[in-house]
């Protein structure tokens, strides 16, 4: 039999560096999390031995606290939605600041197709237009909100692509213009008073079942067709990708404009939630979504990382919001100690890169 | 006009900004032949190579290729039209694994009606990739590795396979063999045999004075820019190329040129 493991000239596989995929130690990471906070609710004196994952009312019959789950998923879900558009641009070594503003502008602008004529039988008194556009089927709303997003990925995407503008410069500039469309739309006042299709939308664990569906098909995408190999292509080598013969600029404005129709969405989402549209809505939302991409392993250099760890690092940010809320942390020091926790993940993947090249 | 020649450049030229990377290149190879371009660094070989395949775009006169003038925007061009190239560079992705960086930008796919979200066929292409392996006898200890994780030599080898697993009227490699051991040197130079016996031109850049008068008909030797000589191999040896490479004689009919 021929030796397998041993190639010509004394190459030899060792199946011991197998990549551990990285995904498991995030999975680690979000466990021993959780672990910490439970011990700090049965020990720490001034917790009165509360439990983080069991409703205890009967210690003798814990159960599961499902209710925390869920209000930990949702927190994130909206987030998690562009972040799953953050992590592709970050693959291919870009980055997207825009998603916040632009969370808010289309949430200004598909509400306003969304809303009703009347309100407990009074015109309805935030009406942005006219009778034209009262009533109109959801899909109408849906449809403009994604294609407002996919012309701002579209512009994001060929500044960058085509006039080589950098990715931070570029998508800064869209924050900013997308943040003035927010505040122009309706002179700064809110729009309210969706129809009830429109209201489905975000209600309930509806942006849940939005999140964990994108996820699902977005991780089979990234590895299973050819958008989401040269994506990777790209970001790994990207003059190796184009002397491959993949069109890497317009690959490129694809990406962003896949993106910016996820924040778009995240933001129809939103405003359905929380049945009204403002300006303000979605703000420091691009800096949890790279924060949730970068937790979950997604190398800003580009090439490497996965959806499922975007999901993964999602879920991580979601617990310890919600564990600091639990242990009674402060909101200031909430903050500061997310920070700390942003930078630690990033040293802890650039260590763990350097020792496996 | 004959129509034995494969590629033909006419007055090839190449600057950047003030740099005159290449200048003036006339270039004949025929059917079936191997020639070699020898030259010290930087004489412009390497730029040769990106004009022809389309990488860059040159600053003057024509390419030739089987018969047609040639334009080609971009590498994807040139490999349509039928020329495969080991670039000095591998062009590989160091995210990807074996498979994936030699079906890189022509994957075979499943569903194409989706478009850019068609389904990769995995199996295939992995079938694909044992086969190539197999008859071009490069030996991967698993093609599931991504590159990064692969000696330099094994990069080499990657990147070759990709060039000799694809059918093609015209093999371009830029100093194949510069990273590799005594063996896998060896394999390299019988794929070039290989592509020989079945007819298949090539151009060879190549340092090593054994190899090129091993394997090839004819060598070209380029010095700052310029070809300064081709020679026929049963009429020069060692020492004569290098006098040509070092500046110390210049083809007759290169005279005034460099
Ligand atoms: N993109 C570029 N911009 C500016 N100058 C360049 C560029 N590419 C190559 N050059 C210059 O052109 C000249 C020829 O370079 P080239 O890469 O063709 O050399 P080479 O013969 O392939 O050398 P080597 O044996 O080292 O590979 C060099 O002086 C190099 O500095
Ligand atoms: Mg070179």
């Amino acid at each position: 039999m021929a030796d397998t493991s041993q190639g010509v000239g004394g190459l030899t596989f060792d199946k011991s560096k197998r990549s551990w995929p990285n995904e498991l130690n995030i999975l680690l990471a979000l466990v021993i999390i959780i672990v910490v906070f439970e011990a700090i609710g049965q020990f720490a004196p001034y917790m009165n031995g509360q439990s983080f994952l069991f409703d205890t009312k009967d210690r003798f019959d814990s159960i599961f606290n499902e209710a925390r789950l869920q209000i930990i998923i949702l927190q994130v879900a909206i987030i998690g939605i562009i972040a799953l558009g953050v992590t592709q641009v970050i693959i291919t070594g870009g980055i997207d600041l825009s998603s916040g503003p632009l969370v808010a502008a289309t949430a200004m602008i598909a509400m306003s197709f969304a809303q009703v004529a009347e309100v407990n039988g009074f015109p309805n008194p935030k009406a942005l237009f006219g009778p034209w556009a009262m009533d109109l089927p959801v899909i109408v709303p849906v449809v403009i909100g994604l294609a407002f997003g996919a012309c701002i990925g579209i512009i994001n995407g060929t500044f960058i692509a085509y006039f080589r503008i950098p990715p931070f410069i570029a998508t800064l500039g869209m924050f900013l213009f997308c943040r003035g469309i927010a505040l122009w739309w309706s002179g700064g006042n809110p729009v309210s008073f969706p129809t009830d299709a429109y209201a489905w939308i975000g209600s309930g664990m509806m942006p849940v079942v939005w999140f964990v569906l994108l996820a699902i098909i977005f991780q089979l995408i990234m590895s299973y067709t050819v958008y989401g190999k040269h994506t990777y292509a790209i970001g790994s080598n990207e003059e190796a990708a184009r002397m491959s013969g993949i069109n890497v600029k317009r690959h490129k404005v694809m990406v962003y404009m896949i993106a910016s129709m996820l924040a778009a969405f995240a933001g129809i989402v939103l405003s359905s939630k929380a049945v009204t549209a403002q300006a303000g809505m979605g703000e420091f939302y691009e800096l949890f979504a790279i924060a949730m991409a970068v937790i979950g392993g997604i190398s800003l250099q580009g090439g490497r990382g996965s959806i499922i760890g975007t999901v993964l690092g999602a879920m991580v940010l979601g617990v310890i919001r919600s564990g600091f809320t639990y242990i009674k942390l402060d909101g200031s020091y909430q903050l500061m100690a997310m920070g700390a926790i942003i930078v630690a993940a990033v040293i802890l993947d650039q260590y763990r890169q350097r020792n496996r090249a | 006009m004959s129509n034995d020649i494969v590629l033909e450049t006419r007055g090839l030229t190449k600057h950047y900004g003030g740099v005159q990377a290449l200048n003036d290149a006339n270039f004949i190879l025929k059917k079936g032949e191997h020639v070699a371009i020898m030259g010290d660094n930087g004489a412009g070989k390497s730029t040769f190579v990106r004009q022809i395949t389309g990488v860059e775009q040159r600053t003057s006169g024509d390419v030739i290729f089987d018969g047609q003038p040639v334009n080609f925007t971009g590498p994807i061009d040139a490999r349509e039209a039928g020329i495969e190239t080991v670039f000095q560079t591998l062009a590989l992705a160091d995210h990807l694994d074996v498979p994936d960086n030699l079906f890189l930008g022509r994957e075979k796919t499943k569903l194409d009606w989706l478009g850019p979200f068609r389904l990769l066929d995995y199996k295939s292409m992995r079938q694909d990739t044992l086969d190539a392996l197999e008859r071009t006898g490069v030996k991967i200890p698993n093609i599931r590795n991504t590159i990064e994780r692969m000696s330099g030599g094994q990069r080499q080898c990657v990147a070759i396979a990709r060039t000799a697993s694809f059918a093609s009227k015209l093999t371009i490699m830029d100093e194949p063999t510069a990273a590799l051991g005594v063996q896998e040197t060896a394999q390299v130079e019988n794929i070039i045999r290989t592509l020989k016996e079945q007819g298949e031109p090539l151009i060879l850049v190549s340092h090593n004075m054994r190899q090129v008068m091993d394997l090839v008909d004819r060598i070209i030797v380029f010095r700052r820019g310029r070809i300064v000589a081709n020679l026929r191999k049963e009429e020069t040896d060692g020492q004569d190329i290098v006098a040509y490479i070092t500046g110390a004689k210049t083809g007759a009919e290169y005279e005034g040129a460099a």
